[in-house]
């Protein structure tokens, strides 16, 4: 079996973002660039699943810039045996990201595909599930637990009301949540390593994608600032303190 | 083969072993313009760079206004395609403030900045990785160099720290056991006070003859301010208020493109005041009536300390070993008058290529590089620093006699050890009244933030202390802990426990600045590198 690991190259999680003063976007100057946390938990499990001998293969794609390369490269030494990339420079949404995936899917024809269940950038959680509806498979969606059962798999989600656990026909589409797993370091002679794995480049018109009506960014802002805390004295000031503010009349 | 471990020693899996011909500590400015010039001597070379910062550049704080000279001999046609947020310095003013006012005064000669760039180093950094990726250098960020590796007495490499160990010092299942690296030749490019530089310095005893190393103390936010307030080119100083006359120190003020300013302020770390809290002094200085006039209703993108070396020529350790060279600021090449050391960082990097690759050895590199540019500019200015050491007023008296003359005093002043002067604290009285100081960070906790440290909690603690003891005994009583006050994102704390009173070390705060491994009065504390990318995360500092 052959799994599909898709990954995006993101603002690094441990930096504080910054809206650029035009209010475009945000500032990626300067800024570290990592693989998207839960991409790489769907990779860890698809290594995962290798390691158990459920998997012979582990393929990994970004649909990004050129130097989603760097981020690839990282799967690569994490342990994909090779990696896609279908370059473009514009940002795509999430129905363009589905419609690149579906033609490597067609194309790697994978029993699994793996996701995180959003990126930590847009954070809009819809590719897997439009992945899903354009292939026309079996989707589970945040999941917190992965097990192959001869052409099923059995998956565990965590819902409000406690676990769902969900049976799949194979080939099926599946994002990762936080739960999953704790993907492993990557060990430095596993990136020199990486770096004579297979890393195939496409171009985004050579899959010939649609584009379609994409919504379009308007305005960027942060969250406004927290207004500094007071101490009050005691309940009828704190009353008074909050009809001041119109919080109570 | 002998190493210092204290992890990974009962660990039973396999250690692997990569070999370069060179392998090089730090990729700062001295690190990869040493990269960078082995490849383009010899492309045949194999080279490798780690680097403890999770990305390069994010451990990188600096000015920076650099001496663009060397730059033009590595990368002869940079000005064509120029790193990031690079611009040319094109006015400058020189200040002494008091707590309301401004005087300028004129700019002494060191000081003076045409044709030289204003930049970010981390983006001038991260810029250099991509060069020396081009010329196939393996750049390695998120691994520390740990340990070195010593044979028959002779550096051979270095041992990268280990992932996954948990606070006890186990293995986690996320374990990872650091690799050896073995190189012909170890480059050690870690900046000021590395923590391999240290240990080889000692266990070669490359500082002898000179004196002991000097060092300040960094600070630097940037800041983007409403339109219309900068002078984009414009490099401003300053010396005098919030330092009293025997603390050495100035502030300053580069304005930026994209309507941005970075502020920043450098302190002696011989300052003798007990109750001193460098954190605080940089505070005040950025709410003196000129500088707040700039920041005020801004945002803080950035901002983080570093430890910069300011011992100069007295205190220049051999930089050779066997196996081993030390180059940059671990050396201590920073030309304090002119607080600027990346031009000597990156030209002792190009000569420590040059000279391996020309002779196929270490030894000899020491002499070369005291009778190149970096040894004579550094001699030349030797005196003026440690004449400070008598105050603002003597210091500057002095400094214009040294100018003066060129350097060819037949005397040099000596430097003494920083943690050597440190007086009892005193009780903080006629401190400056605390008006309205609203800039963020409020408090030192915040900094942190603003560094965006990153650190995982679950690992050994990273600053050893080797005789706890004394911070609860003779250190409180004669110090008062100055540790509670000098680190810039309060790392120790002194608290009461149940037990009685204890240090308690917020490790995961750690901006990696070194003070604490220097300034403490009994030397007790040592750093250690945490798991590879923790620390800061800067952005064009
Ligand atoms: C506040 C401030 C302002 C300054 N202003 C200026 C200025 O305007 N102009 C100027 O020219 N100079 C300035 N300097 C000085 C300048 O920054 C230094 O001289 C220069 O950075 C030294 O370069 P380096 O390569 O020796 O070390 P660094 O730049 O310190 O780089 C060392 C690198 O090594 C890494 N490292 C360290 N130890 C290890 C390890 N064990 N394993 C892996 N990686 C490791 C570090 O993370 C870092 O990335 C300033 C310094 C400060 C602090
Ligand atoms: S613990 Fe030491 S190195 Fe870390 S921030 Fe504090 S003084 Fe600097």
């Amino acid at each position: 079996m052959k799994i599909l690991v898709a990954a995006k190259r993101v603002v690094d999680p441990n930096l504080r973002v910054q809206v650029k003063p035009d209010a475009s976007g945000i500032v990626t100057e300067g800024a570290g660039m990592s693989v998207n946390p839960f991409d790489e938990i769907a990779l860890e499990e698809a290594l995962r699943l290798r390691e158990r001998g459920h998997a012979a293969e582990v393929v990994v794609v970004s649909i990004g810039p050129t130097q989603s390369r760097q981020q690839l490269r990282t799967c690569l030494a994490m342990g994909a045996d090779r990696a896609i990339l279908v370059e473009t420079e514009v940002s795509l949404q999430p129905l363009g990201v589905s419609r690149a995936l579906l033609r490597l899917v067609e194309r790697e024809r994978p029993t699994l595909v793996l996701l995180g269940k959003q990126s930590i950038d847009d954070e809009s959680s819809q590719t897997a599930q439009m992945l899903a509806a354009l292939w026309g498979r079996p989707q589970a969606t945040s999941v917190s637990e992965v097990l192959i059962e001869g052409s099923c798999v059995r998956v565990t989600r965590e819902v409000d009301a406690g676990m769902e656990v969900l049976e799949l026909d194979l080939p099926a589409v599946i994002s990762a949540d936080l739960r999953l797993n704790e993907p492993r370091f990557v060990k430095l002679p596993d990136i020199v390593r990486a770096k004579r794995k297979p890393l195939d480049i496409h171009s985004l018109d050579e899959l010939a994608i649609e584009g379609g009506n994409h919504p379009r960014h308007v305005h960027y802002s942060s969250p406004p600032a927290r207004k500094r805390q007071i101490m009050v004295e005691d309940v009828p000031a704190l009353l008074r303190s909050m009809r001041e503010r119109g919080v109570i009349t | 083969m002998s190493n210092d471990s204290v992890l990974d020693k009962s660990d039973p899996s396999v250690r692997e072993t990569l070999t370069y011909d060179l392998a090089i500590v730090g990729a700062g400015p001295s690190g990869l313009a040493c990269a960078v010039r082995l490849k383009q001597l010899d492309p045949g070379l194999s080279v490798c760079v780690l680097e403890k910062g999770a990305s390069v550049g994010a451990h990188i704080l600096s000015g920076a206004v650099i001496e663009t000279q060397p730059l033009d001999e590595l990368f002869p046609s940079w000005r064509n395609a120029p790193p990031p947020s690079c611009i040319e310095a094109n006015a400058e003013q020189f200040w002494w403030l008091t707590r309301t006012g401004a005087l300028r005064l004129p700019i002494p000669p060191q000081m003076r900045n045409k044709g030289n760039r204003i930049v970010s180093l981390g983006s001038l950094c991260a810029w250099m990785a991509q060069q020396a990726e081009q010329l196939e250098v393996e750049i390695f960020p998120g691994f520390a160099a740990a340990e070195v590796l010593i044979e028959r007495e002779e550096v051979n490499g270095v041992r990268v720290g280990s992932f996954g160990v948990d606070r006890s010092g186990r293995a986690k299942p996320s374990h990872s056991l650091g690799v050896d690296i073995r190189a012909r030749f170890t480059v050690l490019a870690e900046g000021c006070r590395g923590h391999l530089s240290k240990r080889l310095i000692h266990r070669y005893g490359l500082d002898g003859v000179g004196d002991p190393q000097g060092y300040g103390l960094g600070f630097k936010e940037l800041w983007q301010v409403p339109d219309g307030r900068l002078r984009p080119g414009l490099v401003q100083h300053s010396i005098g208020w919030p330092l009293d006359n025997s603390t050495y120190g100035g502030g300053f003020l580069y304005h930026c493109d994209a309507q941005r300013v970075a502020v920043g302020l450098v302190i002696g770390l011989d300052y003798s005041r007990g109750e001193f809290s460098p954190f605080d002094v940089f505070r005040q200085f950025k709410h003196h009536p000129m500088v707040r006039a700039l920041l005020e209703g801004g945002n803080i993108l950035s901002g983080g300390a570093r430890a910069l070396s300011e011992g100069g020529y007295q205190s220049l350790p051999v930089c050779e070993m066997p196996g081993a060279l030390l180059i940059g600021d671990a050396a201590g090449m920073l030309n304090v008058p002119k607080i600027k050391g990346v031009h000597n960082a990156l030209r002792a990097g190009m000569l420590a290529a040059e000279h391996i690759v020309g002779t196929g050895d270490v030894a000899g590199f020491d002499a070369r590089l005291r009778g190149c540019a970096v040894g004579h500019e550094l001699k030349k200015v030797r005196n003026i620093r440690p004449g400070f050491r008598y105050g603002l007023w003597w210091g500057l008296s002095n400094a214009l006699w040294e100018t003066a003359s060129g350097g060819r005093s037949p005397w040099t002043l000596r430097n003494r050890a920083d943690h050597a002067v440190s007086a009892r604290a005193a009780p903080p009285a006629g401190s400056i009244p605390d008006e309205r100081r609203d800039l963020p960070p409020h408090d030192r906790a915040a900094l942190a933030y603003f560094a965006a440290v990153a650190h995982e909690e679950d690992q050994p603690i990273h600053l050893r202390i080797r005789n706890p003891e004394m911070c609860t005994g003779e250190c409180r009583e004669k110090h008062d802990n100055p540790c509670t006050r000098f680190c810039p994102t309060q790392v120790f704390e002194m608290v009461d426990e149940a037990e009685g009173t204890g240090l308690r070390i917020n490790a995961s705060n750690c901006i990696h600045c070194k003070a604490c491994d220097i300034k403490d009065p009994y030397q007790i504390v040592d750093w250690v590198p945490p798991e590879g990318g923790s620390g800061p995360n800067y952005r064009n500092l």
